[in-house]
Parts: C-alpha cells; structure tokens; sequence
C-alpha cells in the first residue's frame, strides 16, 4: 500500500489494513465468563452463609465487584499469556491471540477494572473485603499467571488458591472479617483445583506441552497426573465434611458432601483405571478424563448449592 | 493523491457501523447501570447513618 500525502506535501504512515474495532463480546470474552460463573456463585454462597444482615444493595455491589476483580485478573492473564494461547487449539480463538483485541487494550481494561472493582468494594462494603479483593486478584496475576505457571507443575496446586478466594470475599463482606467457616470453603476449592485442572490437562496434553506450559501431566507423565488427581480427590472428601463436623453446617450440607464426594471419588478412581498404553497414554480419548473435567464443576456448583440450601433452612428452622 | 483515510467498501462501513453501535449501547447500559447502583448505594448508606 502506498503511503498518502496530504495537501500540504507531508507523507503520512496508515497501518497496511484496516483493522475494525472489536466487538463487545470480545471485551465480555476476555472476562472470562464461564470461569466467572463459578466465582459468583461460591461468593454468593459466602456471603448467605455468613452471620449477619446485608442490605440486599450492598450484596448486589459486593458481587458485582468480586466479578469485576474476576473479569479483571482474567483480562490480565489473557494480557500475559498471549504468546502461549496463540499456540494451545483451546485458546487460540481467545481475542488477543485473534488480533480482535490489542494486547495493550486489553491490559489497560484489566488494570483499570481490577481499581474500579477494589474501590467499589470498599466504598460499598469495608476494608477487609476489599484487601480481600486485591490480593486474590495480586494472587491470580503475579503467582498464578507471572511466576507460578510456566515454571512448575505444581503451578495449578499453589495458584488455585486464587480461585478459592471468592467465598471468603462474600463472607468478609458481610461480616467484615475472616473466621474458620470461610477459610473451610477456601481449602475445599483449593483442594478441588488440581484435580479439576489436571483432569483438563490429560486431554489438552499436547496443546500444553506446545506451549511450554510444565502440566503435570506434561512433566510427569499422564499415568502420575491420573494418581494425583485421586490423592487430591480422597482428600477432598474429609476437608468437604469440615463445615459439617466442625457445627458450621447442617445435616443437609453433611449429607450431599458426602454422597457428592463419593461420586467425584468414583470419577477419579475411573480416570485412574483408564485404560492405557505402557507409557500412560490413554486409549480411550481420556473419557473418563473429559467426564470427570465436567463432574468436578457440577460436583463444585452442587456442593456449595447444598451449603447455600442448608444455611437457608437452618435459618428458617432456627 | 490516495484518499486519507482509505475509503471502507460498503460491506466494511456496514460492519464498522454495527460494531460501533453494539459498543456505544454496551457502554450504555455500564453507565446506566453504575450510576443506578452507586445512587442506589448512597441512600443505603445514608438510611444507615
């Protein structure tokens, strides 16, 4: 294309295409908005199990900004993880790998969601909910996605505690501070992540080994990722009946994390027993792999849906 | 002289067009949306003091 020139003689540079301006579903997309789903829901599960009123206003607030904080640290990661998502089939539709989106946009709107969000919080709620905020969003960006993930497999173990601050946000904003109960919900999707993530990794196995990206999975072997996964999933049971045993929940809640986290049991221990050449690759297409993946999100929704329905009937019995 | 900017052929100005529009409305609903909620938070709050 040849550079214009203006009346006054002066030769101007225009980008060698055209490039049309992105879509809002872009701007939704690079929010994340099936993780965000999960996210608001254990909040809102936080913040109806803590003692204590909050006036139906401020809850709204409360949770628009921990999905802002979300959308914020995603918009982020995807920043950061540019180069890597244009290489993994799963991501490479994502908007800035897709050139839909600048990177510089895109990190321009993270930042400045990740403020307004910590802001909101503490103007609508108090402070220990919007220190909260920051550091689950400081955890995500600088642990998880800068330091954490391309350097170890134990990258999701220690990040996925980035994904378990929602409920503790929900709950300081009620109550404006942290107790056990909320600390419990913590460590059951702390202990939740790698599995869930590990089960994704033994199907997407390639795309991150492509990348770089040290899954467990990747560094170790499908069949020590497969272990893992069942040694998080039996620890899960016991810390999941916590809440329970401890006096924080009913027998409502006791009752569906026990049967719930059989079944989630049974989906690992089938990931385990997939069948598999002699050096771990399975033969089945990871089925068990691509069911347990989603188990463990409706085992997640259904778990902290029982808390939610327990705390509402004991406060309606009590 | 080549016009400055390069003319869009009507297929492109009619993308552009709806691309622009769906951001000016997302935007709206945002601004709506928050000055709703930051006015509705004010009175809470000032019903609490």
């Amino acid at each position: 294309m040849k550079s214009p020139v203006l009346a006054s003689g002066i030769v101007v540079a225009v980008p060698p295409v055209f490039e049309m301006p992105a879509e809002a579903r872009d701007w939704i997309a690079l929010l994340k908005p099936r993780v965000l789903t999960l996210v608001v829901f254990t909040a809102a599960i936080g913040m109806l199990v803590a003692p204590g009123h909050v006036n139906v206003v401020v809850a709204i607030a409360a949770m628009l900004c921990i999905t802002m904080a979300a959308g914020a640290a995603g918009a982020i990661n995807m920043w950061f993880d540019r180069d890597i998502d244009a290489l993994m089939t799963r991501t490479a539709g994502r908007p800035i790998p897709a050139g839909r989106i600048k990177p510089g946009e895109a990190l321009g709107f993270g930042v400045a969601l990740a403020a307004a969000s910590a802001g909101m919080m503490y103007l609508a709620t108090n402070l220990a909910a919007a220190v909260t905020l920051v550091l689950s969003i400081a955890f995500y960006v600088f642990i998880y996605t800068m330091w954490l993930k391309r350097r170890t497999p134990q990258n999701i173990v220690i990040g996925g505690a980035a994904g378990a601050f929602p409920p503790l946000i929900g709950w300081a904003a009620v109550t404006g501070s942290i107790t056990l109960m909320p600390l419990l919900m913590f460590a059951i999707i702390f202990f939740w992540t790698p599995p869930h993530f590990w089960a994704l990794s033994l199907y997407a196995c390639k795309d991150y080994a492509r990348a770089g990206v040290p899954m467990l999975p990747v560094v170790a072997g499908a069949r020590e990722a497969r272990r893992q996964i069942l040694i998080y999933t039996v620890l899960l049971l016991p810390i999941s009946l916590l809440p329970w045993w401890l006096g924080y929940a009913g027998p409502i809640y006791g009752l569906c994390a026990a049967i719930f986290g059989l079944i989630y049991l049974a989906t690992s221990i089938a990931i385990l027993m997939d069948r598999q050449d002699a050096s771990g690759i399975s033969l089945t297409r990871d089925r068990p792999a691509r069911i347990g993946f989603r188990v463990s999100m409706v085992y997640l929704f259904a778990l902290f849906l029982s808390l939610g329905v327990d705390s509402i009937v004991g406060r309606l019995a009590g | 002289m080549e016009p400055f900017p390069p003319p869009l052929s009507p297929a492109e100005a009619a993308e552009l067009k709806r691309r622009r529009r769906g951001r000016n409305i997302a935007l709206l609903i945002v601004l709506v949306a928050v000055c709703v909620l930051f006015y509705a938070l004010a009175i809470v709050k000032l019903a609490k003091a």
